[in-house]
C-alpha cells in the first residue's frame, strides 16, 4: 500500500517505541537494565579490538597467577589472561541466543497464533502436544540433540530457537484468545474484512506487545541455558572462551585460585539481570503484569 | 428532630500530586450537613468528586488521594484525625457504606453470613449464639427469601439484585446512625433497582438514620432524598429541596442536566450539554462552569462564584437570576419521525438463537435434557427509514438478536431478509461485500469497540478503503467530513482513542458505521456506559443522521425513555421472546402486556411526585421455562394453568400493535386502566 | 463434579500418552540405537543385524512402542545398556534422592515465599520490599550453577561451613545425605522462593487495592484481619496453578544443581546416560520426569478446584 509512506499510523507506531523506551528510560530499575544490556553489546562488538592479550596466549611462567598488573583478573590453569578471556567470553552466548531468539519467538508467535484462531477441539488437542514437550525439561532435549549433532553454532542455534518457541505458543495464543474476543475484533469481522487483514491489522499489534515482553524474557533464559550447557561441557568448546565454560575450568582449583571465577560470575550475572530489568521495565511500559505468569 | 449535625463535612478539599509535583484537586471547598432522619442526594456526572465525598465521610481516602484542608466531623469525631482503633470501631458501625457494586464489594471467598457476623462480632455487643438469630433478621429485613439459605452462599451465587441487598443488610448490622450509599443501583435492572430504592426509603424512615446517597441518577435520588446536592467539577454548586432542584432549580448546570435527561412522558428529544468538565486543576479562576453555560459573562470568567443562599436554595453563580432563560425542557427537538410505507428494510423470520452446544462429554454421556432456545421465534418487519427500539432487561436476548443479525453468531432455525426479500446468509464470511455494506454494528463501550492502537484515520480509513477503495488522499477528505458530521473536527484524524473521551470516542464508533454509508445500523447499547449530558448529544446526533439520511436504526437499550426517544416503533422482549411490539406511542401507552407494564412502572422519573409501580418481584430468571408463557412465573396478571401450558396468541390492539397475552385485550386494557386510577 | 474431575484425569493421562509418543519418536528418529551404542565401533554389519534381531529392534517403530509403553506402566523400563542392569533398579534409588531434594526445597522454599511475597506486598515499595524484590530478581535470574558456584566459594571454600560436594552413594539411607544436601536444597530454594515471591507479591498487590478489600476498611475491619482473612486467601488461589507450573519447570533445573553439586539424583544421572548414549535409560527418565511434571500440575488443578468456591460450585452444576 503506497499511502502507507504518509499514513499518521506509522509514525504513531514508530513514536510508541520510543515513548516505550523512554518510559523504561524512567524507572531506575529500567535505566540500570537498559544501561547494562548496552555495555554488553558494546563489549561484544568491541573487545576483540581492546582486549590486552589474546585469548589464546599462554604465558607458561604464569599458571594460575593471582591479580596483578600484567594480568588483571589473573592467569588460568593454562596461563591465559582471565581479563582478555572475560571481555571476549560473551560474544558466543550473545550471537547464539540474538539469532535464537527472535527466531523462537517468530516461529513460536506465528504458531500460537493461528493456534488461537483455530480454536475448538483441534486447538485443545494441539496444545496437549504443547503441553507435552514442555513436560519434558529443556536440559533433557537440548542435551539429547547436542550429543547426537554436536555442539557447533549450527546445531544449538536452531535447537534453542525450537524449544525456546514451544512456550511462547501458549503465551501468544493465550494473548490471541484475549484480544479475538474484544468488540474491536467482532466489529472487524461484521464490517467483513478479509480474514487476513483483521490478524494483520487488529490482532497483530495487539499480540505484539505481549510478544515483545516475551522474547525479551526468553532471550534471558535462552542465555541461561546457554551457559548452563557450556558449564556442563555441551556447549562452547574449547579454547573459545565463554563464561559458563569459563566457571566450569576455575572449578577445579576454586580452592586455591578461586578469583578465576569472579570475573565471568559477575559478567554472566549481569548481563541476564540486565535483560531481565530491561523486560520487567518493558512489561510495566505496556502494561503486562509479568510476574503473574508462571516461567513456562 | 435532634438538630444538632451527625456528620459534618467543613471546606473540604482533596488532591493527588501530579507527576509534576504540583498537587490537583479533585475535590473543592466541599461542605455539607445531615442530622438524623435527613436523606441528601448527592448528583454530579462521572470525576465530579461526588464517590470521594462519602468516603471522605468516612475519614477514607483512596490510594494517592490526600487531604489538602477542611475537616470531616462525625458525631463530635474528628474523622481525620482519629486513630486507626477509633476508625474502625466507627467504620461499619455508626457510619456504614453501601457499596456501588456488591458483587465486587463482598469477599469472594467468604459466606454472606460469617461476613454478616464479622460485622456483628466488630461492631455489636452481641453474644456468639445470638449471632445466628441476627443475621437472619436483618436478611429478612432487606427482604431477602429463605435468609437461612442466603447466609449460607457465597456472595457469586447471589443474583446482582440479592448481592446489593446483603450489601445493605451489612451495612445495617452496626446499627449505623448513618448511612452512606455509592451509586447502589447502578447497573441493575430497572425492576430491581425500583425494588432497592424503595427498601432503603422505607428504611430510613423506620429506623429515623441520616442518609447520604451518591449517585448520577436524578430519578432514583427523588425517590429517596429529602434535599439534593449538585457536583461539578469537585465543586458543590448546588444544594436545596429535592423538589426545588428537580423541578425549578437556579444554577444552569442543574438546569441542563435535567434538560439532558429523556423523560419518559415526553417524547421530545433532550438537549445535550456541549463541551466537557474541565480536568483537575485545570478549572482556572473563574466559574468552573463557565465554558458550557449560555449565560457566563466576563465576571465569570474572572472572578470564582462562591456559595450563597438564595430562594432556590444554596449555589455557586453570579447570573442564577437569570438562569430561567435555560430551559429545562421544551426546547429538545421533535424526533425525527418515519414516514409509513410497505417497503421493507429487514425481516426478521421466526429467528432462533441458542447458546447451547452439546460438549463432547454431553454427547458421551447421553445427556438429552430439551435446553429452551436462547431466543425463541422472533419474527419482526422493519419498514424503510424506520427505527426499531429493542428493550428488556439483562438476559432478554436484544443484544442477541443484533449480533445474530450482523451475522456474528449463528442462528438456530428461521431467517433474516433484506429488504428486497432475499435471505441474508447466516454467517458474515458468506455475505456479499453489499450486504456488509449496508448493515453496520455499533457496540456499547467504545473502549472495546475501538482498536487502542489505531488512530482515528485509521479507524475510519478501515470501512472506506474496504467498500468504496477509498484510499490515501480522498479517504483522508471523506473521512474528516465525516468527522464534521459527528461533530468532531479533522484535527481529532491523529488521535489515538486514549486521548478521547468517551462521548468523543462513542461518536468516532458512530463515524465508523456512517463511513459505509449504510441502510441499516444495529445500536447495541450505545449510550449505556455515557454520561447523562453526553448521552443526549449522542442520541441527537443520531437523529440528525436519521432525518439526514433516512437511516434504519435498530436500537438496543435497557432505558425505555431512552428508547422512545429514538424510536418509531418499540418491541419489549423478555427471555428472548417478543411480548409486545407496536408504534412507540401504543406501546408506552396502555394497553400493555404485563411485562411492559412492569417495566414501565419500575422506571424512575426526576421528578419527586411520581412514584414508581412496584408490580412483580424482582428474581431473576437464569433461563427461559419450557412451556407457556415465557413471563408466567413473575407475571402481576397471571391467569392460571393457562400461562404454564399454553403458548399465548398474538393480539391486535391497534392498527399496528400486538401484545402477545392470554388475557383478551379489552379485559387487560380495562384492568390496566382500573389499576392506573 | 465427577465429570470435571473425569475430565481433567483424561487430560493428563492423554498428555503423558503424547509425552511418551514424543520420546519414543525422538529417539526413534535421531540417528544409532541401543546396538549402535552398545558396539560402538563394530556396529557393522552381521554383528550388528545379530544385534538388532536379538533386542527385536528390527521390527516396526509401532510394535516396539506398545511394547516399551506397556511395559513401562507394568513397572519394567527396560535394560541399561552399558551395565545389563535393569533401568527400573538403576532409576530407582536415584529418583528418590531427587524427590528429597525436591522436596526439602519445596517444604523451605513454597512457604518462605508465601510469607515473603505476602509480606512484600503489603509493604510495597518500602524498604523491606526494595531489598527482598531487589534479592529476588537476583536469585531467580543468575544461572543456578553460578550461585551454586558462590555459595560453594562462600560456604565451603571460605567458611568451610558445609561440605561443597556430595560423595555419598546414591543408595545411602537418606540421612546420611546430611550435611551434603544443605547446600543443594539452598540454592534450588533459593529459585523457587524467588520466583513464588515474585508472583505472590503481585497477587497480593492487586487484591490488596481490589474492591472487597476497600470495602472491608470500610466495614472496620482490623487490618490484620482484613489481610488474613480476605486478602491472602484470594490471593493465594489464582497462585495455586502458578506454582505448581513453575516448581515443575523447576524440576529440569535440578539436573545442573545435581551436576554442580555432584549429587547422585535422577537429573546427573540423565546427563551421564545421555553422554553414553544410554536410551533405555533416558527413555524411563524422561517419561518418568514429564509424568511427575504433568501429575504436578494436576494436582495443582484439583486443588484449585476444591479451594475456590466459585469453581466449586460450577462443578456442583
Amino acid at each position: 500500500m503506497a499511502d502507507q509512506a504518509v499514513n499518521p499510523a506509522r509514525t504513531a507506531s514508530s513514536m510508541r517505541w520510543l515513548i516505550v523506551l523512554k518510559d523504561i528510560w524512567a524507572r531506575p530499575s529500567g535505566a540500570i537494565g537498559l544501561s547494562i544490556v548496552t555495555f554488553h553489546i558494546l563489549l561484544a562488538v568491541l573487545s576483540p579490538l581492546i582486549t590486552p592479550y589474546d585469548y589464546r596466549e599462554i604465558d607458561a611462567f604464569n599458571i594460575l597467577s593471582g591479580p596483578s598488573a600484567a594480568h588483571w583478573f589473573g592467569t588460568d590453569d593454562l596461563g591465559r589472561d582471565i581479563f582478555s578471556r572475560m571481555m571476549l567470553g560473551g560474544r558466543e552466548a550473545l550471537i547464539v541466543t540474538g539469532i535464537a531468539t527472535p527466531i523462537a519467538v517468530l516461529w513460536g508467535g506465528f504458531v500460537g497464533i493461528l493456534f488461537g484462531l483455530i480454536g475448538g477441539r483441534i486447538d485443545e488437542f494441539l496444545m496437549r502436544i504443547v503441553d507435552a514437550f514442555l513436560s519434558l525439561p529443556w536440559i533433557l532435549k537440548m542435551l539429547v540433540l547436542i550429543v547426537t549433532f554436536g555442539s557447533g553454532n549450527a546445531v544449538l542455534i536452531p535447537t534453542l530457537a525450537f524449544f525456546y518457541g514451544i512456550p511462547v505458543i501458549r503465551i501468544a495464543r493465550a494473548a490471541t484468545h484475549d484480544v479475538v474476543a474484544r468488540d474491536f475484533v467482532s466489529a472487524a469481522k461484521a464490517r467483513g474484512h478479509p480474514r487476513f487483514s483483521i490478524i494483520s491489522r487488529e490482532l497483530l499489534p495487539n499480540v505484539m506487545d505481549t510478544l515483545m515482553v516475551e522474547g525479551a524474557m526468553r532471550w534471558s533464559w535462552m542465555l541461561l541455558a546457554f551457559s548452563s550447557l557450556s558449564f556442563l561441557g555441551f556447549g562452547v568448546s574449547p579454547p573459545t572462551p565463554d563464561w559458563g565454560l569459563m566457571i566450569k575450568e576455575t572449578r577445579a582449583y576454586l580452592t586455591f585460585a578461586p578469583w578465576g571465577a569472579l570475573g565471568p560470575v559477575i559478567l554472566l550475572s549481569s548481563l541476564i539481570i540486565g535483560i531481565n530489568l530491561t523486560a520487567d521495565g518493558l512489561a510495566k511500559a505496556l502494561g503486562i503484569d509479568r510476574a503473574q505468569k508462571a516461567p513456562v | 428532630m435532634n438538630n444538632s449535625p451527625l456528620l459534618q463535612i467543613d471546606r473540604i478539599s482533596i488532591g493527588f500530586r501530579a507527576s509534576t509535583g504540583q498537587i490537583l484537586p479533585v475535590l473543592r471547598d466541599v461542605s455539607l450537613q445531615l442530622s438524623r432522619g435527613q436523606s441528601l442526594g448527592i448528583v454530579g456526572e462521572s470525576g465530579s468528586g461526588k464517590s470521594t465525598v462519602v468516603l471522605a465521610a468516612m475519614g477514607f481516602l483512596k490510594h494517592g488521594l490526600q487531604l489538602i484542608s477542611g475537616s470531616v466531623s462525625f458525631d463530635g469525631n474528628n474523622m481525620f484525625e482519629l486513630s486507626g482503633k477509633e476508625l474502625e470501631k466507627l467504620r461499619g458501625g455508626k457510619i456504614a457504606l453501601i457499596p456501588q457494586n456488591s458483587g465486587q464489594s463482598l469477599t469472594p471467598s467468604l459466606k454472606i453470613g460469617t461476613q454478616l457476623t464479622e460485622v456483628l462480632k466488630l461492631h455489636t455487643g452481641l453474644s456468639n449464639d445470638q449471632y445466628m438469630d441476627r443475621i437472619i433478621e436483618l436478611l429478612g429485613l432487606v427482604r431477602l427469601p429463605d435468609p437461612e439459605a442466603i447466609a449460607k452462599r457465597y456472595p457469586h451465587e447471589l443474583s446482582g439484585g440479592q448481592q446489593q441487598r446483603a450489601a445493605i443488610a451489612m451495612a445495617l448490622a452496626g446499627d449505623a446512625d448513618v448511612l452512606l450509599l455509592d451509586e447502589p443501583t447502578t447497573g441493575l435492572d430497572v425492576t430491581t433497582q425500583a425494588h432497592i430504592l424503595e427498601l432503603l426509603r422505607d428504611l430510613s424512615i423506620e429506623r429515623n438514620m441520616a442518609m447520604a446517597y451518591v449517585s448520577h441518577d436524578l430519578g432514583a435520588i427523588a425517590r429517596v432524598c429529602d434535599n439534593v446536592m449538585v457536583m461539578y467539577a469537585g465543586e458543590a454548586i448546588l444544594e436545596g429541596s429535592t423538589r426545588q432542584v428537580l423541578t425549578s432549580p437556579f444554577h444552569p448546570y442543574a438546569r441542563g442536566l435535567l434538560a439532558s435527561i429523556p423523560k419518559l412522558n415526553d417524547p421530545r428529544l433532550p438537549v445535550a450539554l456541549d463541551g466537557r468538565p474541565p480536568a483537575p486543576g485545570l478549572a482556572g479562576e473563574g466559574c468552573a462552569f463557565v465554558s458550557r453555560c449560555a449565560i457566563a459573562s466576563d465576571r465569570c470568567h474572572r472572578e470564582h462564584p462562591e456559595m450563597q443562599a438564595t430562594p432556590g436554595g444554596t449555589l455557586r453563580c453570579h447570573h442564577y437570576k437569570d438562569s430561567e432563560r435555560i430551559s429545562i425542557t421544551g426546547t429538545g427537538a421533535q424526533p425525527a419521525r418515519a414516514q409509513a410505507t410497505d417497503q421493507m428494510s429487514l425481516v426478521l423470520d421466526s429467528l432462533s438463537i441458542s447458546y447451547h452446544i452439546p460438549s463432547f462429554f454431553d454427547s458421551l454421556f447421553g445427556a438429552k435434557q430439551e435446553i429452551p432456545n436462547t431466543v425463541d421465534d422472533i419474527s419482526v418487519k422493519v419498514t424503510k427509514g424506520e427505527t426499531l427500539g429493542l428493550v428488556g432487561e439483562s438476559g432478554s436476548g436484544k443484544s442477541t438478536i443484533l449480533k445474530t443479525v450482523a451475522g456474528l453468531l449463528p442462528l438456530r432455525s428461521g431467517s433474516v431478509k433484506t429488504g428486497d426479500g432475499k435471505e441474508l446468509p447466516p454467517r458474515v464470511e458468506h455475505r456479499e461485500s453489499r450486504q456488509l455494506q449496508s448493515i453496520q454494528l455499533i457496540f456499547q463501550n467504545p473502549d472495546e469497540s475501538l482498536n487502542p492502537r489505531h488512530t482515528v484515520a485509521q479507524i475510519l480509513g478501515q470501512p472506506l478503503g474496504l467498500y468504496f477503495g477509498l484510499r490515501g488522499k480522498e479517504g483522508e477528505a471523506r473521512s474528516i467530513e465525516i468527522l464534521r458530521r459527528v461533530r468532531l473536527g479533522g484535527h481529532y484524524m491523529d488521535r489515538l482513542p486514549s486521548q478521547l473521551s468517551g462521548g468523543e470516542k462513542q461518536r468516532v464508533a458512530i463515524a465508523r458505521a456512517f463511513a459505509a454509508n449504510p441502510e441499516l445500523v444495529l445500536c447495541d447499547e450505545i449510550t449505556s456506559a455515557l454520561d447523562v449530558s453526553v448521552q443526549a448529544a449522542v442520541i441527537d446526533l443520531l437523529n440528525e443522521l436519521k432525518k439526514e439520511h433516512g437511516t434504519n436504526f435498530i436500537f438496543v437499550s435497557h432505558d425505555l425513555a431512552v428508547v422512545r426517544a429514538l424510536s418509531d416503533r418499540v418491541a419489549v422482549l423478555y427471555q428472548g421472546r417478543l411480548c409486545e411490539i407496536g408504534p412507540s406511542d401504543q406501546v408506552y401507552a396502555l394497553p400493555s402486556h404485563p411485562y411492559t407494564e412492569v417495566l414501565l412502572g419500575a422506571v424512575l422519573e426526576p421528578d419527586p411526585d411520581v412514584a414508581p409501580k412496584l408490580l412483580a418481584e424482582d428474581v431473576v430468571e437464569l433461563s427461559p421455562p419450557a412451556r407457556g408463557c415465557p413471563f408466567q412465573r413473575r407475571c402481576p396478571r397471571r391467569l392460571g394453568s393457562v400461562c404454564d401450558n399454553q403458548e399465548p396468541p398474538w393480539q391486535q390492539s391497534e392498527d399496528r400493535h400486538f401484545i402477545r397475552c392470554h388475557i383478551p385485550i379489552e379485559e387487560l386494557h380495562g384492568a390496566q386502566v382500573e389499576d392506573a386510577a | 463434579m465427577l465429570r470435571l474431575l473425569a475430565r481433567r484425569l483424561a487430560l493428563g493421562v492423554l498428555t503423558v500418552i503424547l509425552v511418551s509418543v514424543i520420546i519414543f519418536a525422538g529417539v526413534e528418529v535421531l540417528p544409532g540405537d541401543a546396538c549402535t551404542a552398545y558396539l560402538e565401533r563394530d556396529a557393522e554389519g552381521p554383528i550388528l543385524e545379530a544385534c538388532q534381531e536379538r533386542l527385536g529392534l528390527d521390527r516396526p517403530a509401532y510394535i516396539r512402542y506398545f511394547e516399551w509403553i506397556g511395559a513401562a506402566v507394568s513397572g519394567d523400563l527396560g535394560m541399561s545398556v552399558g551395565g545389563n542392569q535393569s533401568v527400573a533398579e538403576l532409576v530407582g534409588d536415584r529418583l528418590a534422592n531427587s524427590l528429597i531434594l525436591a522436596a526439602a526445597a519445596i517444604v523451605t522454599g513454597v512457604p518462605l515465599a508465601i510469607f515473603l511475597g505476602a509480606v512484600t506486598g503489603l509493604w510495597r515499595d518500602r524498604p523491606i520490599d526494595l531489598v527482598v524484590s531487589t534479592t529476588a530478581i537476583f536469585a531467580m535470574t543468575v544461572p543456578e550453577f553460578v550461585t551454586a558456584t558462590v555459595l560453594i566459594l562462600i560456604f565451603s571454600v571460605w567458611l568451610g561451613l558445609l561440605p561443597g560436594i556430595v560423595l555419598t552413594p546414591p543408595d545411602a539411607p537418606v540421612a546420611e545425605f546430611f550435611p551434603e544436601i544443605l547446600l543443594p536444597v539452598i540454592v534450588l530454594a533459593m529459585v523457587m522462593t524467588a520466583h513464588i515471591l515474585r508472583m505472590v507479591r503481585s497477587s497480593v498487590i492487586s487484591v490488596m487495592s481490589g474492591e472487597y478489600v476497600q470495602m472491608a476498611v470500610l466495614k472496620g475491619v482490623p487490618y490484620w484481619q482484613i489481610v488474613f482473612r480476605h486478602a491472602i486467601p484470594n490471593a493465594l488461589l489464582p497462585a495455586i496453578n502458578v506454582v505448581a507450573l513453575t516448581i515443575a519447570w523447576l524440576l529440569g533445573g535440578v539436573v545442573v544443581i545435581e551436576v554442580v553439586f555432584n549429587y547422585p539424583g535422577l537429573g546427573r544421572m540423565m546427563v551421564d546416560s545421555i553422554a553414553d548414549q544410554d536410551l533405555p535409560t533416558v527413555q524411563a527418565i524422561a517419561l518418568i520426569v514429564a509424568t511427575v511434571y504433568v501429575g504436578v500440575n494436576l494436582a495443582a488443578d484439583i486443588l484449585t478446584m476444591f479451594a475456590n468456591p466459585r469453581l466449586r460450585t460450577q462443578l456442583m452444576r
